[in-house]
């Protein structure tokens, strides 16, 4: 009877998923699941891609960086590499991100302001001086631009001497998600997906060891998605771009290795660590089922995954910093290979120094104080994570199956049905943290009344954005402009016969073309993305 | 009464503006979305074609004070009387500046949906 009572006056607990938790998980909640026999390293990877993971070497640290000028970015880098950083995550601007130069019109007030201004390969000949590009991996985060600023980079390494063929690296690179959140597109989807698959194409072939694709359900994520949409449609975007890859007569393992994810971390805790744990199972079945990928590598699902700037709050920015090394522990428990974590301040500015710093220790205190890279997948066969994860399999797709019935990745994209669902998910949310039904330390709870103390923000340098035109207009004046002229052309010309656009977008930018005109070269050819309206 | 929601400038997040949209519409507004990275000419030139009452900025980049002055001589040039209101990621200490170029009022971050309905619900 006592029991009974108590049993009733359990509450129900249900995950951002909707998937319901019970009170206890036992031995029975995991008898289908396979994963007593399954050892890390082993197909289908639920247990993390390599069999030794930290023990051999911990997750590379590469926190999100980029300021105003290229020369301020150059000092960040030197910064962050003098503290132990391992990687470089390159931040641009708007202007950059949207293919606009600095002296264009629209570009006004937003040079410099949310990352490095790039119009030419001038700029990042400055950004990366003295930064040894085969002991650095450098992650480019552009998507609508990708292509030139992936150009520039191989341009840049060949300048300086470099054998791309064994160039290392990671581009964003994925348009697919900017058309669903974040919304820095510029081309109609099948011509945005088309120039993603130059640079798969152009990289399987010339340097093999450059991801040049990190499919992001991060910004899905952050866009409202919950967890197993942010899986799902970010699962969809990867077999698009692979159907397209291997359209253009590529093998699924010249292409599937170099392929790697970009991930949010915010939420209930063992949902997040059985969702990667699941959607890692899940993506190895899809290459070697429907794919035959032969390579085990095809099959891993490599990420990036750290902090989630959804789950910050720019009430008591103080406990974002608790937040985040709680979001840093999911991600080391989650198998991770690289970590980026949001900054406390990230709720309202970009980071400041201080924070950015505070963010690099908090993944050194991880990984060098805990013993949290002892040993592997330390949490594989709890009843509870492994049942969670067994259902996150599942459920996934199941959401991948809803996407094919909206006609596919790319049709439910123009046709807005992604955003639609995407952006009902996030009015669910955020009506539930204004009413409380999702509880929010400092915002929706436990709130602070008193005046909150004003933080540092990190300075607008609206100077730095007119040296930036100044340095534009000087180079201009200094290229072989007919050369430039030449080059234009022919992008145009490959544009309108289809051909990869690669190998022409390289030899333009090192003869200084801008970022502006290669694009508006393309939008010339491809047009613009009309954005469908719902409400 | 009719508010056309906007978004000005480069900067794509318009996860606020259509939570925001949504909560005007449940409450009984007929609301209209420009969509992204609309000039403050093509955000003008909808309002007066949809004869909107109100129109309201999203900007979450940082350039809120450009836009607003932008918005505020365009329609000024033009001739132009709507009213406006600016929400998104606004500092506190920019709302004393912002509001002088202009809008009836601003939003600035930390903003609840119920506040800015009932901001709304109070002109009418």
């Amino acid at each position: 009877m006592a029991a009974s009572k108590r049993k009733k006056a359990l509450k129900e607990v249900f995950l951002e998923s909707g998937i319901t938790v019970k009170p206890v998980y036992t031995n029975k909640d995991i008898e289908d699941s396979g994963i007593e026999e399954e050892l890390p390293g082993q197909y289908p990877f639920t247990r993390g891609i390599h069999a030794e993971m930290y023990r051999k070497r911990p997750f590379t640290i590469r926190q999100y960086a980029g300021f105003a000028s290229p020369e301020e970015t150059n000092e960040r880098f030197h910064f962050l590499l003098k503290n132990g950083q391992t990687g470089l995550n390159v931040a641009f601007d708007l202007p950059t991100q949207c293919g606009l130069d600095s002296d264009s019109p629209e570009a006004y007030g937003e040079v410099g302001r949310v990352g490095m201004t790039v119009d030419s390969l001038a700029d990042f000949e400055i950004a990366f001086k003295d930064i040894d590009l085969n002991q650095i991996t450098v992650s480019l985060t552009i998507n609508g631009s990708a292509i030139v600023l992936i150009a520039m980079y191989f341009a840049l390494a060949e300048k300086w001497g470099y054998d791309i063929s064994q160039l290392r690296g990671t581009a964003q690179n994925d348009i697919l998600k900017e058309f669903i959140g974040r919304g820095t597109w510029i081309f109609p989807v099948d011509k945005s997906v088309k120039l993603v698959v130059d640079t798969i194409e152009y990289c399987a072939q010339h340097v093999p060891k450059y991801s040049p694709v990190s499919v992001c359900g991060y910004h899905i994520r952050e866009s409202g998605a919950n967890p197993i949409q942010e899986m799902a449609y970010a699962f969809c975007i990867a077999k698009a771009y692979s159907d397209g890859s291997l359209k253009r007569g590529l093998d699924i393992d010249e292409f599937a290795s170099r392929l790697s994810f970009n991930f949010d971390i915010h939420g209930n805790f063992f949902e997040q660590v059985a969702k990667f744990r699941g959607s890692r199972r899940l993506w190895a079945k899809i290459m070697r089922e429907e794919y035959h990928a032969r390579n085990d590598k095809s099959c891993w699902m490599r990420m990036i995954a750290g902090g989630g700037g959804g789950g910050l709050t720019k009430e008591q920015p103080e406990n974002n910093i608790i937040r985040s090394a709680y979001y840093a522990l999911v991600s080391t428990l989650s198998g991770t290979q690289t970590m980026a974590l949001c900054s406390y301040d990230e709720a309202y500015t970009i980071p400041t120094k201080k924070a950015a710093e505070l963010s690099l220790r908090t993944m050194q205190i991880l990984i060098h104080e805990m013993g949290i890279c002892d040993t592997v997948d330390p949490l594989g066969g709890s009843y509870y994570v492994e049942a969670l994860t067994d259902q996150f399999e599942k459920e996934i797709r199941e959401e991948m199956k809803k996407v094919d019935e909206w006609g596919g990745i790319e049709k439910a994209i123009e046709s807005g049905k992604i955003q639609e669902s995407v952006s009902r998910q996030a009015y669910i949310r955020e009506s539930g943290l204004q009413d409380g039904k999702i509880p929010k330390v400092g915002l929706n709870m436990f709130r602070r009344e008193e005046e909150a103390k004003p933080v540092d923000f990190h300075p607008y340098n609206e100077e730095a954005a007119q040296t930036q035109v100044d340095k534009l207009i000087l180079i201009k004046q200094n290229r072989d402009n007919k050369l430039v002229e030449k080059l234009l052309i022919r992008i145009h010309n490959d544009a309108v016969e289809g051909k990869n656009l690669m190998p022409v977008v390289i030899e333009a930018v090192k003869a200084y073309a801008t970022v502006g005109e290669i694009i508006q070269t393309l939008k010339d050819v491809y047009g613009e993305f009309q954005e469908p309206i719902f409400l | 009464m009719k508010i056309l929601l906007s978004k000005p400038g480069l900067d794509g997040h318009d996860v606020g503006v259509k939570v925001l949209a949504q909560a005007l519409k449940e409450a009984g507004y007929h609301v209209l979305y420009t969509g992204l990275r609309k000039t403050v000419d093509e955000i003008l030139d909808m309002a007066i074609e949809q004869r909107v009452d109100v129109i309201g900025l999203s900007i979450l980049s940082g350039t809120h004070l450009i836009i607003a002055e932008n918005i505020r001589k365009t329609m000024d040039d033009r001739g132009i009387q709507i009213s406006w209101v600016v929400g998104g990621n606004i500092p506190a200490q920019d709302v004393e500046a912002l509001m002088k170029l202009g809008p009836d009022k601003v939003f600035p971050t930390g903003t609840q949906l119920k506040e800015v309905v009932e901001y709304f619900n109070s002109l009418t």
